[in-house]
């Protein structure tokens, strides 16, 4: 029987929720494959984090002892390696996370396997595997397929598949320690700074500005905009990079989620998967982009097609 | 010291974008290009390196693509990077990811570079495959988006910051020669000065054919990791347009924030 191998991903003794959703992904192909679905965990003590990973659909669980209990990317990729030479999985699956990303090429150009990353749907096509991703900045989707590959390596884009649910009796296997020696090392986390005084989790409202916002100054106006309406300022990446405002104001995966959000005004923003990330939960999104094929309108509610500019000078007018 | 940078020229959609007639990718007539965000925080990155070390490091900004890729490398040398490679063969026409990471394997033996430069990904497809490809492919160490780093005194190793989800950053050391897959934020990109501009025009631009590289067509073709059988556009759900100029935007917009949150009318 071929199999389904899962790399499990977890950050300070705690199981990653997209690891839930690579099963889901798995169970997907699982009965066209005729596969059987193995999780592997990697780590310092892996058999403590196997209890979170009891999930329904998966048939056993791989512990893999590892010198430290810190993501290092040799470590993982090695051990992936070998876990396809050792059971021969067809495909396997990786989060598109950050340190999804940090390793999973590395196993498809060591081993020569098929490969494609960000991953959001996944089907048998005749006995082969179909991976689906966005392209063009999500414009355009692109279904890709694997020829004369047995083993296909796939990071799975957060949010596409749902949580597997949990289940009890799933077989553990404990293998071989993975070895080093390894080229870094971890030294410590540094945490997030603090937002100060404003915390964009817990809006209700939120306005938030983007690279289409164009300047500083336009970026002054929004913040004073929002202020009258009783919003709070919050933006995406690169008006953080900028120094326009602080990382604390920051939507999207490597900043804050919009937790407590129930309407957001997105101005000038294109909609990166990294964005939405953030924010496509939230009930009301109204987006505001000069370009009608804008990806944030996918997720928006109501659309405004325009320049943001001009628009943010007229609700001045009216907020004043 | 060398730092090879290897950058990549994206390709944006205009409004009225069209499928190529294969329906196997977009039309390049309705695309602009452009030099990818993340390689021009790379090369600013490899830029400082040299700054700070007060000379005797060699910048090569390095791409794999057709002649209008030049254009990218010539940015590049106007921001301050002593000279360009670019490769291409026609066997890279409709190719993938792997096939580029080959190439730029063999672009890395060739010059032998103390550290390799990429960005974490291409704003165009977000593949986020490449640099760590590399780094497999030549053996390598490597660390994933990247947003602070310090070269050791003897360049042996480094020091790096690497940007975890929600904000959080891990700090590594790595030993060097190492790739390195920079983030965005990672420092603040120059523009190039007239001067720089100028500059650009005498700096060399080496374009070796893949038999200068030790590669071949076929060998390259057989990295191919994966095929595209179609692209499309997805049928999207849309919302509600408010049209009208932009006062009668802001007007109808107004209105129904005071819908939706409540207050007065
Ligand atoms: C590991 C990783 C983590 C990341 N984390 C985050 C994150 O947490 N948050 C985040 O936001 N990004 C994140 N990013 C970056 C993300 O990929 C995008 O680059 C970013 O979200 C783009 O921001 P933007 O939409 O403001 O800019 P752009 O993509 O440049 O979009 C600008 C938009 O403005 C529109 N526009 C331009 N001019 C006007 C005008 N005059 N009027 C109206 N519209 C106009 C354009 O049509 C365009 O749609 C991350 C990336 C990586 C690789
Ligand atoms: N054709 C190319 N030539 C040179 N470098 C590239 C090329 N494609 C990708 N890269 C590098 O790899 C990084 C990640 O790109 P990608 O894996 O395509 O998302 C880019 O930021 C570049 O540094």
């Amino acid at each position: 029987m071929s199999a389904i191998l899962l790399i499990a991903e977890h950050r300070r003794n705690a199981v990653r929720p997209v690891t839930l959703e690579l099963v889901s992904a798995a169970l997907a192909v699982r009965g066209e494959l005729g596969a059987r679905v193995e999780v592997a965990i990697i780590g310092a003590q892996p058999d403590a984090l196997a209890p979170a990973l009891g999930l329904e659909g998966v048939d056993e669980l791989l512990l893999v002892p590892a010198p430290t209990g810190e993501f290092q990317p040799e470590c993982y990729a090695t051990v992936a390696q070998a876990l396809i030479a050792a059971r021969r999985p067809r495909l396997v699956l990786i989060p598109h996370s950050v340190d999804g990303i940090s390793y999973a090429p590395a196993v498809a150009a060591t081993g020569g396997h098929g490969y494609a990353s960000d991953v959001s749907a996944l089907r048998c096509v005749g006995g082969a595997i179909v991976a689906t991703r966005s392209a063009y900045r999500e414009k355009v989707r692109v279904e890709l397929d694997f020829p004369g590959r047995r083993t296909v390596v796939l990071t799975v884009r957060p949010g596409s598949f749902p949580a597997a649910g949990r289940a009890g009796g799933v077989p553990v296997t404990t293998l071989a320690p993975a070895g080093g020696p390894l080229n870094s090392e971890h030294r410590g986390y540094i945490e997030p700074e603090p937002g100060g005084d404003v915390d964009v989790s817990a809006a209700e409202f939120l306005v938030a500005v983007g690279r289409g916002i164009g300047d500083r100054e336009t970026t002054e106006e929004v913040s004073k905009l929002a202020e009258r309406m009783g919003a709070t300022l919050a933006c995406s990446r690169p008006i953080v990079d900028a120094g326009w405002l602080p990382k604390s104001r920051q939507i999207g995966q490597s900043g804050r989620t919009a937790t407590n959000c129930k309407l957001y005004l997105a101005l000038g923003i294109s909609g990166a998967v990294q964005h939405l990330a953030g924010m496509k939960h939230v009930e009301t999104v109204i987006a505001v982009n000069k370009d009608p094929d804008a990806a944030i309108f996918s997720v928006a509610k109501f659309g405004v097609v325009g320049d943001v500019a001009e628009l943010v000078a007229e609700l001045r007018a009216l907020y004043p | 010291m060398r730092i090879l940078v290897c950058v990549k020229q994206v390709l944006n959609l205009d409004d009225e974008f069209e499928m190529r007639g294969d329906g196997l990718d977009v039309d390049r007539d309705y695309c602009d290009r452009d030099l990818n965000e993340w390689d021009d925080y790379a090369l600013e990155e490899a830029l400082r390196i040299r700054e700070r070390a007060g000379g005797d490091i060699e910048v090569v900004a390095a791409t794999v693509g057709p002649e209008e890729a030049a254009a990218e490398l010539r940015k590049c040398l106007a921001k301050g990077a002593d000279r360009g490679v670019r490769v291409w063969d026609e066997c890279l026409q409709d190719g993938d990811g792997m096939m580029i990471a080959h190439v730029l394997a063999a672009i890395v033996r060739r010059e032998k570079p103390e550290l390799v430069l990429t960005g974490v990904q291409g704003a165009d497809h977000g593949e986020a495959q490449t640099g760590v490809a590399l780094a497999a492919l030549l053996g390598w160490p490597w660390a994933a988006v990247v947003r602070a780093l310090e070269l050791g005194a003897d360049a042996g190793e480094a020091l790096v910051r690497r940007e975890l989800e929600g904000g959080l950053e891990e700090c590594i050391r790595i030993r060097c020669p190492a790739v390195l897959t920079i983030q965005v934020g990672i420092n603040t990109p120059r523009y190039a000065s007239l001067r720089g501009i100028t500059q650009a025009a005498g700096k060399p631009v080496d374009t070796p054919a893949f038999g200068e590289l030790a590669i071949d067509g076929a060998a390259i073709a057989a990295a191919r990791a994966s095929r595209v059988r179609r692209m499309y556009v997805p049928p999207r759900p849309s919302p509600s347009m408010i049209e009208g100029d932009a006062a009668e935007q802001a007007a109808a917009l107004a209105a129904l924030i005071r819908e939706i949150r409540g207050g007065p009318r």
